[in-house]
C-alpha cells in the first residue's frame, strides 16, 4: 500500500468519523439527560437528508438555503417528538420509554416509505462540493475536507453552550438531577426540548452532509447509521460528548481501516460495531471517556 | 368468607367450561384444516406460530424483567438448523450453487421432529453462550447488547456461504408446518409456560424481575436464574422459527431482520407484558390484523378518488398501535393478569352477550 493510498483512507476515515460523531452526541445528550435511547435518532437523520433534498429538487433552493430550511425543520420536528413520544412517559418505567422509541423509529421509517417512496433517490450533489482538489499525489472530493471542518467547528459552539452559557449551565443540571434541577428553578421541559432540538439539528446537519458524500437517499439509511452511532456513544462513554466525538471517529476509522486492509472480512463490516460494543460494555461499561466526573451534558 | 365457599362450589364447573372451549377449540382446528382456504389456513397457523414466539419473548420481557431485542437471531439460528437438517440432498444440490454445502451437512436429512427439537437445543445453546456474558449489563443496555447479537448472527448467516448458503437463502424447505404440528406446539408452550409460572421457578423468574436485590437475598441465584430464562425463551424461538421457516418454505437472512423482532414485541406488548393469556390472545388479533390490513398497502377504491397502492401504509398502522397502546394502556390487554371465566361472565353481566372465546 502507497503512502498516498494511506492518506486517501485517512480522509475517507476522518469524514466518516465526522459524520458519526454529529450523530453520536444526538444520542449523547439525550442519553444524559432522560436516560433514554433515542431509537427515532436515526430517522431524525434520514429526515433531515429528505427535507434538503425536497428543498433541492421540488423548491429549487440553492443548496445552502435547502439546508437550512432542513436543520430548522428537523430540529423542531425532534422537539414535536419528544412531546407526543417522550414526554407523557417520563416517569413510566424505562422500558415503556424505549418501547415508545422504538415504535416512533419503525413509524417514521414506514412513514417514510409512505412519503417518499421506498425506491432510493439520487441526490443532486452541488458542483461546489464535488469538486476534486489535489494534495500533491493525494485526490479527494471537497466534500471530504469540509465534513470534518463543519464538525469541529459545531463541536467548538456545542462545547461553548454546555460549559459558559446559562442554559447548557442548566443541561448539566438537570442530567445531574432532575429534580434538584426543578427545585433550582431550572425549567426541566424547557431544556429537555431545547436537547431534543440542538440533538436533532446535528442529526439533520449529519443526514445532509451524509447524502452529499454518498449520494443515495433511502427510508431506512438511517437505521444502520443510527445503530452504529448510538454504539459510538456508548463506546465514547454515553452522556459525554467529547467521548461521542472520540466514539465516532473510531467507529469510521476501524470500519474504513478494516475494510482497506482487510477486504475479505468487508462482508462482516456491520457486525463489528456490535462486537466492539459488547467488548467494550463488559470490559469498561462506562466507555472510554465516561467517568463519573466526566463532563454530562 | 362468602367468596370462598362460592369459588370451592364452582371450580369444577369452571373447569368444565374450559374442557369444553378446548375440545370446541380442537373440533374448529380440525374443521379449519379440512375446509379452510389455503391462504385462510396459513393465517390461523401462523397464530399458532407467533403464540409460540409472543410466549418465548415475554418469558423474557415480561416475566423476568429483562428486555431483550435480539429474538430475530434466535429464531433464524432455529429456522436454518432445521432446515439444513431436514432437506434432502438433491434439494441441497440444487440450492448451493455458488459454493457446494460443507460435506458433514450434504447427507444428513432427519425427519421433522428430531430436527425441530435439535433446532431449539441448538438456538438454546446459542442464547446460553450470548447470555451469560450480555445478561450482567442491565436495562437499555441489554436490549442494545441483544440487538447487536441479533444482528451479529445475521451478519454470520449472511457470510458463512458453504453452510447456510449466504444471502441466496435456502429454497423450497419441506412444508413440515401443518397445522397439527403448530397448534401442537402452540398448545405445549402454552402449558410449558403455565406450569413454569405455577411452579416455584416461575416465581424466582417474577422475583427477579419485580427486585433483583430482594431476590437475592432470599436465596435466589439471580444470575443463574437470568440465564436459564434466556436460555428457554432461545430455546423457544428456535422452535418458533423453524416452525415457521417450515410454513413459509423458503428462508433467507433478510427475512430476520429487527422488524421480525418488532412484531412480536408488539404482540407481547398489546397482550400485556407478564400475561400468558394475553400474549396468546394478542398474537392471533395481530397475526390476523397483519393478514387482514393487507389491503392498505394496495390500491384502493374510494368513490371520490383513487390511490394507486401505498406500501408502508400497513406499517404505519402497527406502529401508531403500538405507540397508542404504549403511552395511554400500557398494561396492554390484559395486563399481568391471566384470563380467567370469572372475567368473561363478569363481561357478560355488565355488557351482555358477547360471543367468541378463547383457549
Amino acid at each position: 500500500m502507497t503512502l498516498s493510498l494511506l492518506f486517501q483512507h485517512i480522509v475517507n476515515a476522518l469524514s466518516l468519523g465526522s459524520l458519526y460523531a454529529l450523530i453520536a452526541i444526538g444520542y449523547t445528550m439525550v442519553y444524559g439527560i432522560l436516560r433514554l435511547i433515542n431509537f427515532a435518532h436515526g430517522d431524525v437523520f434520514m429526515l433531515g437528508a429528505y427535507v434538503a433534498f425536497y428543498g433541492m429538487t421540488i423548491v429549487a433552493l440553492p443548496w445552502w438555503a435547502a439546508l437550512l430550511v432542513s436543520i430548522v425543520f428537523t430540529a423542531l420536528f425532534g422537539i414535536g417528538l419528544e412531546r407526543a413520544a417522550y414526554r407523557p412517559l417520563r416517569d413510566s418505567p424505562r422500558i415503556s420509554i424505549m418501547i415508545s422509541a422504538i415504535g416512533a423509529s419503525f413509524l417514521l421509517e414506514s412513514l417514510g416509505v409512505l412519503i417518499f417512496g421506498g425506491r432510493p433517490k439520487g441526490v443532486p450533489v452541488p458542483d461546489v462540493l464535488s469538486r476534486v482538489i489535489h494534495f500533491g499525489s493525494v485526490s479527494m472530493i471537497m466534500i471530504s475536507l469540509i465534513i470534518p471542518l463543519f464538525t469541529f467547528a459545531l463541536l467548538g459552539v456545542l462545547v461553548w453552550i454546555v460549559n459558559k452559557t446559562k442554559t447548557g449551565m442548566a443541561m448539566r443540571a438537570v442530567s445531574t438531577d432532575i429534580e434538584a434541577a426543578r427545585l433550582m428553578a431550572v425549567n426541566v421541559n424547557k431544556i429537555v426540548s431545547f436537547t431534543f432540538g440542538i440533538g436533532s439539528l446535528l442529526a439533520a446537519l449529519g443526514g445532509i452532509l451524509w447524502s452529499f458524500k454518498y449520494p443515495q437517499l433511502n427510508p431506512l439509511m438511517g437505521m444502520m447509521p443510527g445503530l452504529k452511532c448510538f454504539i459510538a456513544a456508548v463506546i465514547g462513554g454515553i452522556g459525554s460528548i467529547g467521548g461521542a466525538v472520540l466514539g465516532g471517529f473510531l467507529m469510521g476509522f476501524i470500519e474504513i481501516m478494516t475494510v482497506a486492509f482487510l477486504p475479505t472480512l468487508s462482508g462482516y463490516r456491520d457486525a463489528f460495531a456490535f462486537i466492539l460494543l459488547i467488548v467494550v460494555l463488559l470490559v469498561k461499561p462506562t466507555g472510554l471517556l465516561g467517568k463519573r466526573q466526566a463532563e454530562k451534558v | 368468607m362468602k367468596q370462598n365457599t362460592e369459588s370451592k362450589k364452582a371450580l369444577p364447573k369452571r373447569k368444565q367450561y374450559t374442557i369444553i372451549a378446548l375440545a370446541a377449540f380442537i373440533v374448529f382446528a380440525f374443521l379449519a384444516n379440512m375446509f379452510f382456504d389455503a391462504f385462510t389456513l396459513r393465517v390461523f397457523n401462523l397464530c399458532a406460530i407467533y403464540i409460540v414466539l409472543a410466549l418465548s419473548l415475554n418469558l423474557l420481557n415480561g416475566f423476568t424483567g429483562l428486555f431483550s431485542l435480539g429474538h430475530a437471531g434466535f429464531m433464524a439460528v432455529g429456522a436454518y438448523v432445521s432446515a439444513l437438517l431436514t432437506m434432502s440432498t438433491q434439494l441441497k444440490d440444487m440450492n448451493y450453487f455458488l459454493e457446494p454445502i460443507v460435506p458433514w451437512l450434504h447427507h444428513v436429512t432427519l425427519p421433522f421432529l428430531p430436527a425441530i427439537i435439535i433446532a431449539g437445543l441448538v438456538s438454546g445453546f446459542v442464547g446460553f453462550l450470548i447470555g451469560s456474558p450480555v445478561l450482567r449489563l442491565r436495562d437499555d443496555y441489554l436490549a442494545i447488547a441483544t440487538l447487536g447479537f441479533g444482528e451479529i448472527i445475521r451478519v454470520l448467516i449472511t457470510n458463512a456461504q458453504s453452510i447456510t448458503n449466504g444471502a441466496q437463502g435456502l429454497k423450497g424447505l419441506p412444508r413440515y408446518s401443518t397445522t397439527f404440528a403448530v397448534w401442537v406446539t402452540a398448545g405445549l408452550v402454552v402449558l410449558f409456560m403455565v406450569l413454569l409460572m405455577r411452579s416455584s421457578y416461575g416465581r424466582a423468574l417474577k422475583a427477579v424481575r419485580d427486585d433483583e436485590l430482594a431476590a437475592e437475598a432470599m436465596g435466589i441465584n439471580v444470575f443463574k436464574v437470568k440465564v436459564t430464562s434466556f436460555t428457554m425463551s432461545s430455546f423457544l424461538a428456535g422452535i418458533g422459527g423453524a416452525l415457521l421457516g417450515h410454513m413459509i418454505t423458503t428462508i433467507d437472512p433478510k427475512m430476520f431482520t429487527f422488524m421480525l423482532t418488532f412484531n412480536i414485541l408488539l404482540i407481547v406488548v398489546l397482550g400485556g407484558i407478564g400475561s400468558i393469556s394475553g400474549s396468546v390472545i394478542s398474537a392471533i388479533v395481530v397475526t390476523i390484523l397483519m393478514e387482514v390490513l393487507r389491503f392498505l398497502d394496495e390500491p384502493m377504491n374510494f368513490i371520490i378518488f383513487k390511490t394507486d397502492g401505498l406500501p408502508g401504509l400497513r406499517m404505519v398502522v402497527f406502529s401508531l398501535l403500538l405507540m397508542i397502546i404504549i403511552i395511554y394502556r400500557q398494561r396492554g390487554l390484559m395486563g399481568s393478569k391471566e384470563f380467567s371465566w370469572d372475567m368473561l361472565t363478569g363481561l357478560f353481566v355488565k355488557r351482555g352477550h358477547k360471543g367468541g372465546d378463547h383457549v
